[in-house]
């Protein structure tokens, strides 16, 4: 049973190479996936962010907003919204996005917070407006916490797309859904294998994004 | 007739609350998936954890668990363990390798929000148990877990709408739970059973969310429930935040 065997290999290169397309296609579905929910979850959370930083009250209430929209399971999120929406990459992009908002804005106002007092007395000491101290001064001081948000939501957002392949919404899940119900071994594999390399490989271009973003902490580092 | 009197429809048929395919039995099955799964996690992770947390040993191991855990899809532990496991059924827990991924999805948040819920613990207020001539398990006991309590219940909150949420899944590798509606109404096309059963779940990790959030108060102690307010979006990150000091 030669065939029946190539079925249950991990890894069958004849399969790979015969669905170049179909895997390309469902990695290219993935990445847009994540980077638009990580997009438009920053779209959102920088200035809800801003404003819960400043005007405290705002906090505890967007937190718990946020909180429950992070409690919904990713599969009911995609289910929810079928009627809506079909099955397009809108259905799969506003539940991702909305499980970045909590990660987000919690690093975007605990960055702020964390920008120390007498850097701000100092920027306004220098005749710096109350907007241009937040532009210049505070959001870059609060880009090391903000990125981090930004990493851990990115590869959050990368193993959630992953389950709406479950509902033949095109991304790397739909590899792991085609190669279980088939069933082709190797299918998984390879939506595994893509899915875990695109976390890590996202997670070290964000970091190399936060280096350039922060030349102070290499130069401080050098010294 | 419109969408959602099809949902009252369904929700009102009487044969949808019989038998083992009935809301009842669903609803038991995912909180017995979920409840074993959370159980045993915490009993191997949380002991590890809270006395390397006490030690601050490993600390960054201890972080870079939840990480880890978060890049690999939790789907694809379970379709791992189905072509490992196959479909084995056992008592209590039910579906091995249901049980097996759940387990595997809330070591890493527990382990980390443990961690860091009791090595963050002032160094002061060691010190003065310490001063006061305190024993090593006395200080853990009385002094760093009350304090760590508002982060550790986080975790476990954290990691139990996780668990919850992924139970889901488990239909797609033949396992029971809410899930069931979802999938067998993915399978033939019925929106509205795939409909009803998500309202089902996304109810069921809101009843979770809510009711651990309560636990969560009602043990922390009352000096420090200010801090409930972040702990748990603090659980999901569960990342120590960066400092952006400028070096001067």
């Amino acid at each position: 049973m030669v065939f029946a065997s190539n079925v249950d290999r991990w890894l069958w290169w004849d399969w790979i190479g015969r669905n170049t397309d179909l895997i390309w296609s469902s990695l290219r579905e993935h990445v847009i996936l994540a980077a638009g929910a990580v997009g438009l979850g920053l779209l959102i959370s920088i200035p809800v962010g801003i404003a819960a930083a400043r005007w405290r009250w705002l906090y505890a209430p967007v937190l718990a907003v946020t909180g429950v929209l992070y409690t919904i399971p990713a599969l009911a999120a995609f289910a929810l919204l079928l009627p809506l929406t079909g099955l397009s990459r809108t259905t799969a992009l506003i539940p991702l996005t909305t499980y970045t908002l909590l990660i987000l804005v919690r690093n975007v106002v605990e960055g702020l917070d964390g920008v120390p007092g007498d850097i701000k007395d100092a920027a306004d000491g220098m005749g710096y407006s109350r907007t241009r101290r937040l532009l210049r001064i505070e959001l870059p001081l609060a880009v090391p916490a903000i990125m981090a948000g930004v990493r851990i939501a990115t590869v959050t957002v990368i193993g959630l797309a992953a389950v709406a392949g479950l509902l033949a919404i095109p991304s790397l899940g739909n590899l792991i859904y085609i190669g279980q119900n088939r069933p082709i071994r190797t299918a998984i594999t390879v939506g595994i294998v893509l899915s875990v390399a695109l976390a890590v490989t996202a997670d070290l271009i964000l970091s190399l994004i936060q280096r350039l973003l922060t030349p102070w902490a290499r130069v401080r580092a050098e010294r | 007739m419109n969408f959602f009197q099809d949902i009252a429809t369904w929700f009102n048929d009487p044969s949808h609350w019989r038998g083992d395919a009935g809301i009842p039995n669903r609803l038991l099955e995912h909180i017995q998936y979920s409840i074993c799964a959370i159980v045993a996690a915490i009993l191997v992770a949380m002991p590890i954890a809270v006395w390397l947390g006490h030690r601050r040993q490993f600390g960054t191991i201890a972080v870079n668990v939840s990480n880890l855990g978060r890049a690999i899809p939790s789907f694809a532990i379970l379709v791992l363990g189905t072509q490992a496991f196959g479909l084995l059924e056992l008592p209590v827990i039910g579906s091995f390798t249901t049980f097996v991924a759940l387990v595997a999805l809330a070591v890493p948040p527990l382990m980390t929000n443990s961690y860091v819920a009791v090595a963050e613990v002032p160094d002061e207020l060691r010190d003065a148990a310490r001063g006061v001539g305190m024993s090593e398990r006395g200080i853990l006991r009385r002094v760093e877990l009350p304090v760590a309590v508002p982060l550790l219940m986080a975790g476990v909150r954290t990691a139990s709408v996780q668990v919850v949420s992924t139970a889901t899944i488990a239909a797609f590798v033949g396992a029971g739970g809410l899930g069931r509606y979802i999938i067998d109404g993915r399978a033939i096309f019925d929106n509205t059973e795939i409909f009803a059963g998500a309202l089902l779940v996304a109810v069921l990790s809101l009843a979770t969310e809510i009711s651990l959030g309560f636990a969560q108060r009602a043990l922390t102690p009352r000096g420090l429930r200010a801090e409930l307010v972040t702990a748990r979006a603090a659980a999901v990150v569960a990342t120590p935040i960066p400092d952006g000091k400028v070096g001067l």
